[in-house]
């Protein structure tokens, strides 16, 4: 048992504080980017600068605040499944209904 | 287990093998039990991700459709307390994700200051949304309830839209201004009510984690719960730049 618990501990990774904190003044910079990012126009490109900003702020939080950069295989593969399903699913419901009217101009 | 349909008594005390008080019989390790439930709480968290999916896609098409609404409407609401909610709920997460160290390193009170901490910001929060909740109710900015277009029918008698030039609307475009607060409320609503369960749940870890229940070495509750606040982050990190930030300059 006492050899189990051994390898219990082994596996089971402890993120540092160091990294927690690392993570989160990145976050808080990327907030404030985002915000700056809005106060400039930019058309087109300002919905896409806001997005990916929150892309990589999102990214950020899974892989270091929820530990998957950490985790087991299985859950790597879980999440990526469920990014991938979600994807599937707003693609072709925007492809649906982006695409209703053509040719009835 | 065994081939043998009958297990003696001898047998059952052998299969019965040693194990942490928490550790539940039928997993073989702690290894096992810590991916199975890893495993369920993610499982859950696409559920919440699908079902979120929904609204933003709805906004996505809808936004796209009744794009001048949209816009109008999101000049509504104030960038300042939306950036300040930001602040304060990624403030929480990373206290939250210090909670989870100090159950794994077997800090009792710093898992009860860190609880604490993400407890009340996450009041905060509720309290800066029941701030921005109020200035909608007061200008009939609630969708069905004496809801009021004149912002968008006449956008120089509303100083939130004049700051931003708006040119006033037709009428059948600005009734649609109703459909970008329906989404609003649903998403920032839905988004809000995850809060209230989470605070609910931290009231109780609180009191559980005072009397010593996640300092001994079995973390999952805090862990999940872990990740179940930054998923609400997450929601709240796409929510912010769609609602508040991208229509700014349209």
């Amino acid at each position: 048992m006492s050899e189990q618990a051994h390898h219990d501990e082994h596996e089971h990774h402890i993120v540092s504080p160091k990294v927690y904190v690392v993570i989160f003044l990145a976050l808080l910079a990327l907030t404030s980017l985002t915000v700056g990012a809005s106060f400039i126009e930019m058309g087109i490109f300002n919905p896409i600068v806001a997005l990916g900003i929150a892309v990589i702020k999102a990214v950020l939080v899974v892989l270091f605040f929820m530990h998957v950069k950490y985790s087991t295989k299985l859950t790597k593969l879980t999440v990526g499944a469920g990014v991938f399903t979600f994807f599937i699913l707003i693609g072709m419901t925007l492809a649906d209904y982006f695409t209703r009217a053509w040719g009835r101009w | 287990m065994s081939d043998s349909p009958v297990l003696t008594q001898d047998a059952l005390e052998a299969a019965h093998h040693e194990h942490p008080p928490y550790q539940r019989h039928h997993f073989e390790t702690m290894d096992q039990q810590n991916d199975a439930t890893n495993f369920a709480m993610w499982l859950f968290l696409l559920t919440e991700i699908m079902f979120f999916g929904g609204l933003f896609t709805a906004y996505l098409i809808l936004r796209n459709w009744y794009y001048p609404a949209f816009v109008a409407a999101s000049h509504q609401l104030n960038v300042y307390w939306g950036s300040l909610n930001t602040l304060v709920l990624i403030s929480s997460s990373f206290t939250m994700a210090m909670g989870v160290w100090c159950a794994e390193t077997r800090r009792k009170s710093g898992l009860v200051l860190c609880l604490t901490l993400t407890f009340l910001l996450g009041l905060v929060f509720l309290g800066i949304k029941t701030i921005e909740y109020s200035e909608k109710i007061e200008k009939h900015h609630v969708p069905g309830f004496h809801y009021s277009l004149q912002s968008f029918l006449d956008p120089a008698s509303d100083p939130a839209a004049a700051q931003y030039g708006d040119k006033p609307l037709a009428l059948d475009m600005a009734r649609k201004t109703e459909l970008y607060f329906f989404l609003y409320f649903a998403m920032t609503g839905m988004h809000a009510l995850h809060m209230i369960i989470g605070i609910a749940i931290l009231g109780f870890m609180i009191f559980r984690a005072r009397a010593g229940a996640y300092t001994t070495g079995h973390v999952t509750f805090v862990e999940n719960f872990g990740l179940y606040w930054h998923f609400v982050d997450i929601i709240w990190i796409f929510l912010f730049p769609l609602l508040y930030l991208i229509s700014r300059h349209q």
